[in-house]
């Protein structure tokens, strides 16, 4: 990938992550981190992950926001707007953010094999969903499992929850 | 600007150029002219006449009389878009501007960017004819074709009115439910041809014979017609998932006319009405672009060359290779097409379902078969070799 293209994906990413923090309209902050997945989606691709690019818009931007859009439209929330901005909250969470950005700086500063770069992948090895799906099933077979057995207990919880208030 | 000059030239050029040559050539005349043909089919249906008049306007240029073959009325589509080109550009004062505007644009987007990783041909002058040959071809298409809800719901929620808001809460549950069973119906082909790129599934068909027409390669073996159940069960649920994806009767709910006056675009006029419309109508070319690619085959027809004069008949190879590059092209869009006016069929003959009974279509049955029919094709593969 052009540098130019990984700097306008990254700055994208970026700006609209912020704009989901600085918009006081819920919709138009919705909107922005959808804005800002696609963004990361593009990253994704200049590193040849394409599948996790394709994942990452299908279940991020395609489905998990359009259901965040959804519920907030439907409750149709004004108040967020008329909120005045609390000053010790505003200072407290950028301190939060300035200490998370420094940590991460020092973490890399030191993280040596981040500066060599990468060697280009032969071409018969990029056939990432193979890959993913390889390792899924073989390294990380247990705690693939372990997650379908989580996620199959949520969705009962979801299916018992939302039925106790329908009586 | 050193960059640029680093960026592989060839490559973009021919990108380009197909890319020009998909959307502006193909995909958006064929746009119009299944608009057409919508009125025409059902006025046929029907037992109308429809829209038989408008030749090509060659008064314009200076000739005695318009110019109208054949069918009478091909000529329409061209009225048609100057008539949304030069209408009043209407937006009511109690909409919300900036989402207004964005809507219609994010209804067309996703739907012609979809159109980038299908394999419309197999070689043209030694090109492969995709824009984007990459390895996650199909899930690439559920991902972008699920962004397209975007445009939908926000048309519905920036209008400020009732009906488009209902149309567009509808949409969005509609599309969020049967992307499901349309992701797990096309599972089926994924196995059989283990890739997700849309242009090995076509060349593993080429080789095979295509999935719904097994017998197309010469003959039938014993695990080709055992895997014929799943692959027709998994071609009827992704198609109706596919109607229901596109917002086509007898699943258009979100625009019924009955109940919700024109569903989300209601408040919309002129040119950002047509882009709702071309957007669907873009989404159902790639539709029946993608079931072509999925089931039928694709470009390829029993007996006739690829672009590069391999494969078929052998008297055939004598023919330059460009010509077969054309053919395998024509017959691609002749099987879209085929498709769309089966499309067209469906939406002038069914009455529209109610709107719990869609959702119990999608959840209950389609959601189900899609998810048996994964494990029947997994259990036939692993126990026929």
């Amino acid at each position: 990938m052009a540098p130019v293209l990984f700097y306008f994906f990254a700055i994208m990413t970026l700006v609209f992550a912020v704009a989901v923090v600085a918009n006081r309209n819920p919709v138009a902050s919705a909107l922005s981190l959808v804005v800002s997945f696609l963004g990361l989606a593009a990253l994704f691709v200049g590193l040849d992950a394409y599948f996790i690019a394709v994942i990452q818009v299908l279940v991020y931007a395609g489905a998990v926001m359009v259901l965040f859009l959804f519920i907030i439209m439907l409750l149709d929330l004004r108040a967020e707007e008329r909120r005045r901005v609390n000053i010790f909250a505003f200072v407290g969470g950028g301190l939060v953010a300035v200490a998370f950005v420094a940590q991460i700086w020092m973490v890399l500063q030191r993280f040596e094999a981040g500066k060599t770069a990468f060697l280009p992948l032969p071409a018969e090895r990029i056939d990432d969903v193979r890959n993913v799906g390889r390792i899924l099933f073989s390294t990380h077979n247990l705690p693939f499992q372990v997650i379908g057995v989580l996620i199959l207990v949520a969705t009962i919880g979801v299916v018992v929850l939302s039925k106790r208030e329908l009586k | 600007m050193d960059f640029f000059f680093q960026l592989p030239w060839w490559l973009i050029v021919t990108s380009l150029a197909k890319t020009i040559f998909l959307i502006f050539l193909v995909v958006l005349p064929m746009v119009s002219y299944t608009v057409y043909a919508e009125r025409r089919v059902s006025a046929l249906i029907q037992d109308r006449l429809g829209p038989n008049r408008t030749g090509f306007p060659l008064t314009l240029l200076g000739f005695k009389k318009d110019f109208s073959p054949g069918l009478g009325g091909l000529g329409q589509p061209i009225a048609d878009a100057v008539k949304f080109l030069l209408k009043e550009d209407f937006v009511p004062g109690h909409v919300n501007k900036l989402y207004f505007w964005l809507a219609p644009c994010l209804a067309m987007m996703p739907a012609i960017v979809t159109l980038a990783a299908i394999p419309f041909g197999s070689y043209l002058f030694g090109e492969k004819m995709v824009v984007a040959d990459i390895n996650v071809g199909l899930l690439f298409m559920f991902a972008i074709s699920s962004v397209g809800v975007y445009g939908i719901v926000l048309a519905g929620w920036s209008s400020n009115s009732k009906y488009p808001f209902l149309g567009g809460i509808r949409s969005t549950s509609q599309m969020i439910s049967y992307e499901l069973a349309m992701g797990l119906s096309a599972v089926p082909v994924l196995l059989i041809c283990g890739s997700t790129g849309l242009g090995a599934i076509t060349d593993y068909q080429v080789r095979e014979g295509w999935l719904l027409v097994p017998f197309t390669d010469g003959g039938l073996s014993l695990r080709e017609v055992l895997l014929w159940i799943p692959l027709v069960l998994a071609f009827i649920t992704f198609s109706i998932s596919m109607f229901a994806e596109t917002n086509r009767l007898p699943f258009d709910l979100p625009e019924s006319e009955t109940e919700l006056v024109a569903g989300y675009h209601t408040e919309y006029s002129s040119m950002k009405f047509a882009l709702f419309f071309l957007g669907e109508y873009t989404a159902m070319i790639a539709g029946s672009a993608l079931i072509v690619v999925l089931f039928l085959g694709g470009w390829h027809l029993p007996l006739i060359p690829n672009g590069a004069n391999q494969g078929g008949l052998e008297f055939l190879h004598a023919i330059p290779a460009w010509i077969w590059g054309i053919v395998n092209i024509t017959v691609f869009f002749a099987k879209v097409a085929v498709l769309l006016f089966i499309f067209i069929w469906v939406r002038w003959t069914l009455p529209r379902f109610r709107f719990d009974q869609l959702m119990k279509l999608g959840w209950l049955y389609l959601f189900e078969i899609a998810l048996v029919n994964i494990f029947l094709t997994a259990g036939i593969l692993a126990f026929t070799k």
